[in-house]
């Protein structure tokens, strides 16, 4: 197997990336953890409008220590802070922005996505306990459905996989996945190669994805801030 | 009319055993603390919970499971920062858990409060929650049926209170707290503060008072975060 420790992605490269294809006024809503760093990389002049699913949209960043207010919270449970425009809601309005498709791109986190953009990121099914919280409702609902993830587990297999093992979250939902060594889009079934780290052929990124690599013109060198590895 | 009752004690002290509880909040935002602890301190067992989380710590719902009051969980996501008391008991098969995607959660909850039996979502299709439930398609579409869900008792949290139930709620804290008093038999509501009637602006009142059964005031609430990050054990 080949070594991709020098030239994989940090998350927060992963994250940076993704937040370069979000355009100004898209709302959306990023999943706890990982892809909550997506919020610091947005590009001058794009504002997208953050929503969170406990009932506010358009928030503001952490506050301080000590100046938290613990009414106000993302759906990470960690404070956040007012902005001007900020607005809340109750939960059952909160999932009609969601289902009702009202926002433009949720971002999540994976365990597996297979080639027809099925994603599997809630339960392992090896007897943990299970915990969805609004992922379900967020990627059969959002108009675009993005992935960060690494590119592969932490023993080296796949995550980009023909058919998920692990239970659904939703079925040919995901339509990009943002990984710590490509850009690829799903389309039609397939994977589809935009960018892909430099120093990585082809065949070396093939032998990490475990469906088949399709091309559709140009591949790009995926390229990020140095500061961010 | 007054709605209005002294004590959290005394507004729980109906609730009987074998009850389904629904409990505001998500996280800590909007847990009604004070009011969950009275329920300990009543001892009302077998209950079956429903609320987006399974607490957190040793107070609040958490401390609720860990004094072995709950029979039946029902909830979005059973994870936190301290999960221990819900995974010990869990683990121990000691409480079932039902797990509900969180904007079917809310919408069920919406249902019972407005007399829908069942709806529609496209949540879940395909997956193992969706299981043994009827599938329809509409549009091209497939959606997932899901049922309403009513509660005999609704805890909730809000900031104004006056004594015909109507209430205002504080930032994020209103989350499930406006679905949930509409779901219930009885609600029981606290609030940081009881006004005149008259001194909530109509145009403010996010849920009116025909939804709440009981009001109760609890100045200065106690916050789960603050309770947790100072080591809190109830009881």
């Amino acid at each position: 197997m080949i070594d991709i420790t020098d030239i994989k992605l940090s998350n927060a490269q992963i994250a940076w990336r993704a937040a370069q294809d979000i355009e100004d006024g898209a709302y959306v809503n990023l999943g706890i953890g990982f892809p909550e760093m997506v919020a610091r990389f947005q590009p001058e002049g794009k504002q997208a409008i953050f929503h969170t699913e406990n009932g506010v949209l358009d928030f503001g960043k952490a506050p301080a220590p000590g100046d938290e207010d613990w009414d106000l919270i993302n759906a990470g449970k960690k404070a956040i802070t007012l902005k001007p425009g900020t607005s809340f809601f109750h939960h059952a309005d909160s999932f009609a922005m969601v289902r009702g498709g009202h926002l433009d791109l949720a971002v999540l986190g994976a365990y597996q996505v297979a080639q027809n953009g099925d994603l599997a990121n809630w339960s392992t099914g090896k007897g943990d306990i299970p915990a969805v919280g609004g992922a379900m409702d967020l990627v059969q609902s959002a108009k675009r459905i993005a992935v960060l993830t690494d590119h592969v587990t932490k023993k080296g297999d796949p995550k980009l996989v023909a058919t998920c093992t692990m239970p659904l979250t939703g079925v040919g939902c995901v339509t990009r996945v943002y990984s710590s060594l490509a850009v690829i889009d799903i389309e039609n079934g397939h994977f589809v190669l935009r960018e892909k780290v430099t120093g990585l052929s082809m065949d070396d990124l093939q032998s990490l994805t475990g469906a088949p690599l399709h091309t559709d013109g140009d591949v790009f060198d995926l390229t990020c801030p140095e500061e961010l590895a | 009319m007054d709605k209005t009752i002294q004590t959290p004690a005394e507004a729980v002290a109906a609730i009987p055993d074998g009850a389904t509880v629904m409990i505001g909040g998500f996280g800590g935002s909007g847990a009604p603390i004070e009011l969950i602890h009275a329920l300990i301190d009543h001892g009302a067992k077998h209950l079956t919970v429903v609320n987006n989380n399974a607490g957190n710590g040793h107070v609040g719902l958490a401390a609720l499971i860990e004094q072995g009051q709950v029979d039946r969980l029902i909830c979005s996501f059973p994870r936190s920062a301290d999960p221990s008391v819900f995974v010990e008991r869990y683990k121990a098969g000691k409480i079932a858990l039902e797990i509900v995607p969180q904007g079917t959660l809310a919408e069920r909850i919406r249902a019972g409060g407005a007399g829908i039996p069942a709806f529609y979502t496209p949540t879940a299709f395909g997956t193992e929650v969706a299981e043994g439930k009827p599938i329809a398609e509409f549009d091209g579409r497939s959606y997932v049926q899901e049922r309403w869900l009513k509660a005999d008792v609704a805890l909730i949290k809000g900031e104004l209170g006056d004594a015909h139930g109507n209430m205002t709620y504080r930032m994020a804290a209103r989350n499930f707290n406006p679905l949930m008093a509409t779901a219930a038999t009885t609600t029981i509501a606290q609030v940081s503060q009881i006004v005149p009637l008259g001194g909530i602006d109509p145009e403010h009142v996010i849920t009116p008072g025909i939804f709440v059964t009981h009001v109760v005031e609890v100045a200065n609430a106690a916050q789960e975060e603050e309770l947790n990050r100072s080591e809190a054990v109830y009881p």
